[in-house]
């Protein structure tokens, strides 16, 4: 009994070694980018299977799943490779090798100025970005006085509760409700040409504090259903369009953080400005 | 008299789009040079493709073109969807290329160029991404290995090549939209290698090693 016992263990420590080792080639082969056909994937599997009834660990499973995707993922860099094949790029590698190493640096070069067309960029200062500019500069409070504005926005992250916009005077307890309805309405004639307007063109007013209210008060519209968001993320644009009818919450929602802080607010005046 | 007007007031309509995609596409405002279809959609309006072509035929005259990067960089579209035009990235780029006198002109060294070329075929002949260590191995042929770490960063950084953080390199953007892949590889492989006793026959007194 114990001799079988002990010859079990050596059997199950043997194939964790396996196991072990089966991990490793994968890996090698998929960082060094190696011949991903060095791999003989159906003896790895056989050996998978074969050794897969000695598993009762939790651990042993894990590592049998790992191997099993690593092996997965030299599948589908086998793919890949057939694909490249087939395309009309392929050359033999060791041709290429043969002929960089064979040509000298100027034949090089006329070969790669025969088929490399360069981007036109420029860069040059005008007379209007340059008035720009000297506006920007005359506006910029000095830096001493900037530090000192944002030095309250250099805090972690928190969540606010009504009770503490209530308490900080951005909100009173009783008009909650009537600013929403109000921006509600706001929001639907604002929308009333397009369906739908653009988040800081709604939020954005002539003061942060007054900016920050809007925002906070907006995010209960679209939390309570007045409203939802449209994020167009290639674009960075998001847009608010107004519910007829408080809508009714269907599947899981999600939480979107958009960042209300003084720099951004001080670039959407300049922009609406310009 | 009407229709003269009419015919002005288009012509005008169509400098002004011309104008304002000239200055989308020659001034860089992000990290990468050009625009993106929908950017210039926003710009200069639905019609941008219209307005492209429009400046495409005019900047032939200065030997330049319009080039459009799909993000299906494999099989480009031939009619592209509009979905596809906002998605794909347009750049102005030379149309006919350079002669290797200009090199100094546009800032490069011939080393430096030729170890990009290598960089670049080796990499597409490697199917699309290769080790630095080999492609460093590779340059180190020819160029000085202080100056193949220089190369390479630079190279990296220009957008011509990505190195993720396993050291493989992969071709970049920059590489995508500059460079006709397949003409360089055949190029490559169509040019013979002349043997030095060759070279010294057929044209004596200019030995190039």
């Amino acid at each position: 009994m114990i001799k079988s016992m002990g010859k079990k263990r050596s059997i199950v420590k043997k194939a964790r070694e396996d196991l072990q080792r089966i991990i490793e080639t994968c890996k090698s082969v998929e960082v060094k980018g190696l011949d991903p056909y060095l791999v003989d994937v159906e003896d790895l599997i056989r050996a998978i299977r074969e050794y897969f009834p000695n598993w009762e660990k939790i651990e042993d499973l894990c590592l049998d799943t790992e191997a099993l995707n690593h092996i997965a993922s030299i599948v589908k860099m086998q793919g890949e490779w057939v694909k490249n094949r087939a395309t009309a790029l392929y050359r033999d590698p060791f041709l290429i090798e043969e002929k960089i190493s064979g040509l000298p640096l100027e034949d090089i070069v006329e070969i790669f100025l025969e088929s490399w067309r360069p981007i036109v960029e420029f860069e040059q200062l005008t007379i209007n970005s340059f008035s720009e500019a000297l506006r920007y500069w005359s506006e910029l409070s000095p830096l001493s006085e900037r530090w000192q504005r944002i030095g309250f926005t250099k805090t972690d992250l928190q969540t606010v509760t009504h009770e503490d916009v209530v308490k900080e005077g951005f909100l009173s307890s009783e008009s909650f409700f009537e600013d929403l309805e109000s921006l509600w309405r706001e929001l639907k004639e604002a929308a009333s040409v397009k369906g739908k307007v653009e988040y800081w063109d709604f939020i954005g007013s002539d003061t942060y504090e007054e900016t920050v209210k809007r925002a906070y008060l907006t995010s209960f519209l679209i939390t309570y259903g007045y409203a939802i968001l449209e994020i167009h993320h290639l674009e960075e644009e998001i847009f608010i369009l107004p519910n007829e009818k408080p809508s009714e919450k269907k599947g899981e929602s999600i939480s979107f953080p958009i960042s209300i802080n003084f720099e951004e607010w001080v670039k959407w005046r300049e922009e609406r400005k310009a | 008299m009407e229709r003269g007007e009419k015919g002005l007031s288009r012509k005008a309509y169509y400098a002004s789009k011309i104008k304002r995609a000239v200055h989308l596409l020659f001034y860089k405002r992000h990290s990468m040079p050009g625009a993106r279809g929908w950017e210039l959609r926003k710009a200069i309006g639905s019609d941008y493709p219209k307005i492209i072509n429009l400046l495409d035929k005019y900047l032939e005259r200065l030997d330049l073109t319009i080039k459009q990067v799909f993000e299906e960089e494999a099989s480009p579209p031939e009619k592209p969807t509009p979905e596809q035009y906002d998605k794909a990235r347009f750049y102005v780029a030379l149309r006919s290329g350079f002669t290797s006198r200009d090199l100094k002109l546009i800032g490069w060294r011939i080393d430096d160029l030729a170890a990009l070329c290598a960089s670049i075929a080796y990499i597409i002949s490697k199917g699309g991404k290769a080790q630095r260590k080999d492609l460093e191995d590779l340059l180190k042929n020819k160029i000085p290995g202080w100056r193949v770490d220089i190369d390479l960063n630079r190279f990296v950084r220009s957008g011509y090549l990505i190195e993720d953080e396993n050291g493989q390199i992969y071709l970049g953007w920059r590489t995508r939209a500059e460079v006709d892949q397949k003409k360089l590889v055949d190029l490559l492989l169509k040019t013979e290698i002349e043997s030095p006793a060759q070279k010294w026959g057929n044209h004596p007194g200019e030995y190039k090693f």
